[in-house]
């Protein structure tokens, strides 16, 4: 199962080459080649994209996977953490699927299980936490009931992981092409050399000069050791990378930077991504569903323009209009008043109900079921089942309105709440 | 209601604008430290250029924001401001009165007083072994300012006017017991017991969640027209700039590249810097091809600021570089009202094509091709 070096370069196919000689000219895609190719839809050139690049990998499926069965499947998926004063229900009840080629945006406050969910797929959970219930199918493999020894054939040559911080997640005394060709290595058994060129060749495919793998993570910038940790993702050619908070920690500039790499790779290489992020335009940016998450259950979940144009969840429009947007009017911010509720004993109901603008008797009582309306679906009462599933707009009181003097806040505003 | 606030303000005390602060010609270079050797021969390494001679004046009562990517400057902006770094040369004005030599704790008492900073970082910025009462009041207790009893009420009143109701339930606790927003509600509580002026504010949402920034962010204008405080707001986001302020400053590697009222610098940049920024500023919309297509990603990362480019410092990475911008740095140009942009590009008041698209199919552009751009093929 060797590799040579020349093969690689083959195999990872011109379209890389291009798009590397296309980064370094300085110059966004042209606008022509866009507007052509936007015709068919992001998705469907993704996911052919990926059936083509398929062959492309060295190595087979895993012999369990089951043809036709979607790359990733997860069915009420529960976490839970053990804590001396309780168990936190992390995750409660999480279904997705991911396709081949696809992009699914994970967002969701601090504490609502977005990372969890993520660590839960391959099992890299702190030691007090614990799948209690659900499946993971991996292609048509149920991950939950792997054993710790037979997951290592899935971690990193399947599912690998870029961590948010990338300074603490790399080795500081160890050189960069070293810490890429490690799992090469370990995990696909090739030799010293072969391993250390493909590391070169994938820091290259990320954007990193092939000589400054020889640079030890301190001496590479933010922005360099993010491509660092997406290049050691992409080392084993895995079908899923998740990316857990990949540009958060980045400027401006050098988010869009990583934000186009990461659609390149996606295009070019046919990955799936995951991305985990509480920052609603980075989903909107690179995914094309996107899943919204609250207190451990989907709220929400569909494509990107459902998600992001016509939000049926109050928790997901509310979200969005508390996010500041630079093309929209100024001031325009809304307060959710209330913080998220302890998940050690979460609300018998709805769980945003507490904070919700149109709670009703039902919601604090019953859990409402997740409905599926065309491409999206989502879990709140003001959608039961048999009903339209046209979008029903939550009034927005306290907005910090372009129409509200800034000066002299309206006498009608109700006094800001604290959270308890 | 565009630009609410400094209306106010400006119209209120008629013009010209109350200038509460002024830095002129502000520079701050720091010293590469070489080692030992260096040292005892007193040979110098060379400097980094963090601030390198910037105009700014911050106006009563408004809120000004200065972005800028890190190592831009922007923090070291407001450390001079607050004291916290002395600058290398350039003069600093305090309501009317040169402040730009004065230096010590006692000196310094009641500037301190009228000017206060907000961190980060509330994780850090908070003792995880004082209570909150003490954490709020120390500032008092330091300064000695007020009987005791005053200062209690001092630290109640300031909690409570950060949102922390009733004062009572949260003095007693401590930090690792309130929520992220909770601890910079407290992080505020701690500046506004000096019942300061000015708020010199580091990223002070930028650790949090949106719905909680929101509530910060609405609690920082609120008390600007509660107790006409003004604001100097340091940010990396130029969204979040955009949402709060009356005027934003652009930094890039130590200077002020464009400088004006927020709707004007947003919507007509005249900086090829401010006009990259604003189109690769992330937005909750998802993007259509022509919005990605007309996107400008910069090539590259800031330099750093020991080894600051010759002429216009953004020139290496400038879709629209020509010439001059190799050798000769631009000053900032008056482009109108009260937009400045340092930009030869903008001499004159010239606005800058505004087709970043047209990086790939050049487009010629009268004001470009006058003074012999060369526009990448």
């Amino acid at each position: 199962m060797s590799v040579d070096p020349r093969d690689l370069a083959r195999s990872t196919d011109e379209a890389l080459v291009d798009a590397r000689l296309q980064d370094a000219t300085a110059v966004p895609e042209s606008s022509a080649a866009d507007v052509a190719t936007a015709k068919r839809s992001r998705r469907e050139r993704a996911i052919e994209a990926a059936l083509q690049i398929r062959g492309r990998r060295q190595w087979a499926p895993p012999k369990q996977a089951k043809p036709g069965a979607p790359l990733l499947e997860v069915r009420d998926l529960k976490t839970y953490f053990r804590l001396e004063s309780g168990t936190v229900r992390a995750v409660d009840g999480v279904s997705f699927q991911l396709d081949y080629g696809e992009a699914l945006g994970i967002v969701g406050e601090s504490g609502c299980g977005k990372t969890t969910t993520a660590l839960s797929l391959v099992q890299i959970l702190p030691p007090n936490a614990r799948i209690v219930g659900g499946e993971v199918n991996l292609m048509g493999i149920d991950l939950v009931k792997k054993t710790e020894n037979q997951l290592r054939r899935y971690r990193w040559r399947e599912i690998s992981i870029v961590f948010q911080g990338a300074m603490n997640a790399l080795n500081p005394v160890q050189r960069v092409v070293d810490q890429i060709a490690e799992p090469i290595e370990q995990r696909l058994g090739e030799p010293k050399a072969t391993a250390r060129a493909k590391a070169r060749a994938l820091l290259e495919v990320v954007g990193i000069p092939k000589q400054r793998g020889a640079a030890y993570p301190h001496e590479l910038s933010g922005g360099m050791r993010q491509r660092a940790m997406i290049a050691m993702a992409l080392a084993c050619d895995p079908a899923i990378v998740i990316g857990d908070e990949p540009t958060t920690a980045l400027d401006v500039m050098v988010q869009a930077q990583i934000l186009e790499l990461l659609e390149r790779l996606r295009r070019d290489l046919g990955l799936s991504l995951i991305l985990i992020t509480h920052d609603l335009s980075v989903v909107a940016e690179t995914c094309d569903r996107a899943l919204v998450m609250y207190a451990g259950r989907v709220a929400e979940e569909g494509a990107i323009g459902e998600i992001f144009r016509r939000p049926r969840h109050p928790y997901t429009q509310k979200l969005l209009s508390s996010f500041p947007n630079i093309r929209a009017d100024r001031r325009t911010l809304e307060v959710i008043p209330g913080s998220p509720p302890d998940l050690r004993a979460p609300p018998p109901g709805c769980r945003f109900a507490p904070r919700c603008t149109f709670a009703m008797a039902v919601c604090s009582e019953v859990v409402p079921p997740e409905i599926t309306f065309g491409d999206v679906r989502v879990a709140c009462h003001l959608y039961p089942p048999g009903s339209d599933g046209a979008q029903v707009t939550v009034p927005r009181p306290n907005a910090i309105g372009a129409s509200v003097p800034l000066v002299e806040p309206p006498p009608d505003l109700p006094p800001m709440e604290v959270p308890a | 209601m565009s630009d609410g606030g400094l209306a106010k303000t400006a119209d209120g005390t008629g013009s010209p604008h109350d200038v509460l602060y002024r830095l002129q010609g502000m520079k701050v270079h720091f010293a590469v430290r070489g080692g030992f050797l260096d040292t005892i021969l007193r040979r110098s390494r060379g400097v980094i250029r963090a601030v390198d001679g910037i105009d700014l004046e911050l106006r009563r009562g408004e809120v000004l924001a200065l972005v800028g990517e890190s190592g831009s400057g922007k923090t070291t902006t407001g450390r001079v401001i607050v004291k916290l770094t002395p600058q290398t040369d350039g003069r600093l004005t305090f309501d009317g009165k040169d402040v730009t030599d004065l230096w010590g704790t006692t000196a310094l008492r009641g500037y301190r007083r009228r000017i206060q900073l907000i961190f980060q970082d509330p994780y850090e910025t908070l003792n995880p072994k004082q209570s909150i009462n003490d954490f709020v009041m120390e500032p008092l207790v330091v300064n000695d300012i007020g009987a005791p009893r005053d200062r209690q009420a001092a630290t109640f009143a300031a909690l409570e006017a950060a949102g922390l109701r009733p004062a009572s339930d949260f003095a007693f606790r401590f930090p690792h017991e309130l929520s992220g927003g909770q601890r910079q509600r407290v992080v505020i509580a701690g500046a506004l017991v000096m019942d300061p002026e000015v708020i010199v504010a580091d990223e002070p949402v930028s650790m949090l969640d949106v719905s909680i920034r929101t509530e910060l962010l609405r609690l920082m204008l609120d008390l600007r027209a509660e107790r006409g405080l003004t604001y100097l707001f340091i940010t990396h986001d130029l969204s979040l700039a955009w949402v709060i302020a009356d005027r934003i400053a652009v930094m890039y590697l130590g200077k002020i590249m464009e400088i004006g009222p927020a709707e004007q610098v947003i919507r007509s940049p005249h900086n090829p810097y401010t006009q990259a920024l604003v189109s690769v500023s992330p937005t909750p919309e998802p993007p259509t091809p022509g919005e990605r297509a007309k996107r400008t990603i910069l090539v590259g990362e800031t330099p750093d600021a020991a080894h600051v480019p010759p002429g216009c410092r953004f020139h290496p990475r400038c879709p629209y570089a020509f010439d001059r911008c190799r050798v000769e740095e631009p000053p900032l140009f008056d482009v109108g009202g009260g937009q400045s942009a340092a930009c030869w590009l903008a001499e004159g008041g010239r606005s800058l094509p505004v087709l970043p698209h047209r990086i790939q199919e050049p487009v010629p552009s009268p004001a470009a091709t006058a003074i012999g751009a060369e526009l990448p093929a």
